[in-house]
């Protein structure tokens, strides 16, 4: 009807309420318009003219919603524009970034800065990792039938006290022969990636379950290194371990001090309402795992390339050792264009 | 905060308002938990029909890469190539573990398939309970989430059913699973584990089509043929009800059901004192819902408003 003689209609409407409307509803249905497209992630299809007027639409809209509120009792209508709002709002005040401009700036300073923020939690975490180191060893120390009960079954193969040392030497070198294992990196960066996110969402319980967790799997490696240092194989068994371990143990601290970085704002919220020092504290920490899964990744693919191609001790503590530098100096060196992504 | 109260007939206690930046109070309707398993379940089928299809298509590729080559003159080739498949299988099912809600939810609409289906979005919960912006982040955590509250036990409680020997970890698998899947019952935002960790609620996402104006010309039904002014009614007539009937009234006609439209003219007959008889009901409707929403509508702007006719 409007779409005929506009000028009419409006003037043939008998409530001043609905010539209100009918004046202002051209507006209302381009905002709509816009929405939808926006919604239905056709964005390329809107014109420039479209975006930029998105936000004076929305700011039109609202204005109209606060004004029908006060003069007009027409339901459908005020359902409709309070709908429209809402929509619009979400697409105006929403997060406007695409998950691959979030990535760029996630990785240029967003994760780091993160890090940085829970540094806390990350020594925290350390310590507990290295005690879960020397009560592995000890435990095995004291008595070698801790080392079944430590070490689960799929490490238990040879890798048992009184094992000889050539046995043990076999099993840190002399695979470089073989082809690179593809499909075993993808396995143990799947199933690594699910620890970790295990440690990350335990730390719910105030932090407890990530704290043992670390334990857990840190006195495993105790008990191995216990076992290799009877053979005199501690240092070699350790280069073994640092060509992937150095990123890969990395990143469960970091998974586990995201964890308690969560459970200690549950403890201890401070001065800001538990809600919101939880929710803070999970955004934060979401960054950190998202960082955790990358360095997973990248753990992965060391243990099954990088240790099979380098076959000696000092090769495998050099791809470590720049590996642990590296990370060190990328969370707490490089301060890059944080711009507070780390702490909205 | 110039917050007018906003209008709608029906009030639950999943009504929330959220503030914008703007000042202006929006509804806002918490998504019921039934309309969010049934998200869940939806999403949840959709992600085993994803991980089906790929398994399937990968499988049949790897048959086909076997049978066609001759093992004795490539065998390595063939072993590589079936390894790239096995990563390639290995980072799909991981990707639509952790990733598919995830994609979703940062999309423009903030709902994965299952919620968009169901009428439901994400959203960012204030501190105070009223609305913020949405962030990557928040998204991330409350997926991150999920694993604990959903994937881990399932994955538990089936690997138990397994063994048989481990009733109490998977009585132990279980208990956990119910805490968590019962968490939206025991706080009042109907907030899982994940949701609260991020900071964010999952709501109603209303989208709703701008009806015709009532009082304007060659729309709503037949009625604007007759002349409004062949209906009028008095001050007294008008004054028995206020804005709840007017706004039943407008659904009444909107609907435009002829049962209901008889009904209504017969209660507003007898209750105004007129005797029914007319033969054009809806215009007699057209021209008291036009004239009761003049008047009501003149009083607001006096700044008198009456909610019903008890009021």
């Amino acid at each position: 009807m409007a779409t005929q003689s506009p000028q009419s209609a409006i003037e043939a409407a008998a409530l001043r309420s609905d010539r209100f409307r009918l004046e202002r509803e051209g507006d209302w249905k381009r905002l709509e318009s816009i929405v939808t497209k926006i919604e239905q992630g056709r964005l390329r299809r809107l014109s420039d003219e479209d975006v930029l007027a998105l936000p004076v639409l929305y700011r039109t809209v609202a204005s109209s919603l606060s004004i029908a509120r006060e003069t007009s009792l027409d339901a459908a209508t005020l359902a409709y524009l309070e709908s429209l709002t809402q929509r619009a709002w979400f697409q105006v005040y929403g997060p406007r970034v695409s998950l691959f401009a979030w990535l760029r700036r996630f990785l240029g300073g967003g994760w780091s800065a993160a890090v940085r923020a829970m540094t806390l939690d990350v020594l925290v975490a350390l310590t507990v990792m290295v005690a879960g180191v020397a009560v592995g060893w000890l435990l095995v120390a004291s008595d070698s039938e801790w080392y079944f009960s430590l070490v689960p079954g799929q490490f238990a193969d040879a890798r048992v006290p009184g094992a000889s040392r050539e046995i043990l030497h076999d099993t840190i070198f002399g695979n470089d022969g073989k082809d690179p294992m593809s499909a075993f990196a993808a396995y143990l960066f799947s199933n690594n990636a699910q620890v970790s996110i295990l440690a990350f969402a335990l730390g719910f319980a105030f932090g407890i379950p990530s704290l043992m967790l670390l334990v857990q799997n840190t006195a495993t490696m105790g008990a191995m290194l216990w076992l290799y240092n009877g053979q005199g194989l501690l240092l070699d068994f350790a280069g073994w371990l640092a060509v992937h371990g150095t990123t890969e143990l990395f990143a469960i601290l970091l998974a586990g001090a995201a964890g308690l970085h969560i459970g200690r704002s549950m403890a201890f919220p401070g001065e800001r309402p538990v809600m919101q020092a939880m929710a803070e504290a999970g955004r934060r920490a979401s960054q950190v795992m998202t960082g955790v899964v990358l360095m997973l990744v990248v753990a992965a693919i060391l243990e099954s390339f990088a240790r099979q191609l380098i076959d000696n001790t000092p090769g495998r503590f050099a791809v470590g050792g720049f590996m642990l530098v590296f990370w060190l100096a990328y969370f707490f060196a490089f301060r890059g264009r944080s711009d507070g992504a780390a702490t909205p | 905060m110039s917050t007018a109260t906003p209008t709608r007939l029906r009030r639950s206690d999943r009504d929330r308002t959220m503030v914008t930046p703007e000042g202006i109070a929006l509804p806002l309707t918490l998504a019921s938990r039934g309309t969010r398993l049934g998200a869940l379940i939806l999403d949840l089928t959709f992600i085993v029909i994803l991980m089906l299809v790929t398994t399937l298509t990968l499988i049949s590729i790897a048959g086909g890469t076997a049978v066609l080559s001759d093992p004795a003159k490539n065998g390595p080739a063939v072993m590589h190539a079936l390894e790239f498949l096995a990563v390639l299988w290995i980072a799909a099912m991981f990707l639509f573990r952790n990733a598919y809600f995830l994609f979703f939810e940062l999309g423009p609409r903030g709902a994965t398939p299952g919620k968009r289906i169901t009428g439901i979005r994400i959203a960012a919960r204030d501190a105070n309970g009223t609305g913020g912006r949405l962030t990557a982040e928040m998204v991330i955590a409350r997926n991150l989430l999920r694993d604990i509250e959903l994937f881990l036990p399932l994955v538990f409680i089936a690997s138990a059913s397994d063994g048989g020997d481990s009733g109490a970890a998977g009585l132990a698998a279980l208990a956990w699973f119910l805490i968590f899947a019962f968490f939206p019952f025991f706080n009042k935002d109907r907030l899982r584990a994940g949701d609260l960790i991020a900071g964010t609620w999952v709501v109603e996402a209303p989208k709703r089509k701008l009806e015709a104006a009532m009082s304007a010309p060659g729309k709503a039904g037949a009625a604007a043929a007759v002349p409004v002014s062949q209906y009028r009614f008095g001050e007294a007539e008008l004054s028995v009800y206020g804005e709840y009937e007017l706004q039943t009234l407008e659904r009444v006609l909107r609907e435009n059901r002829t049962e209901a439209i008889r009904q209504v003219y017969e209660a507003i007959c007898k209750k105004i004192g007129w005797t029914p008889g007319e033969t054009d009901q809806r215009a007699f409707l057209d021209a008291f819902y036009t004239q009761l929403r003049a008047r009501l509508e003149a009083g607001m702007r006096m700044g008198k408003r009456k909610a019903d006719k008890f009021g």
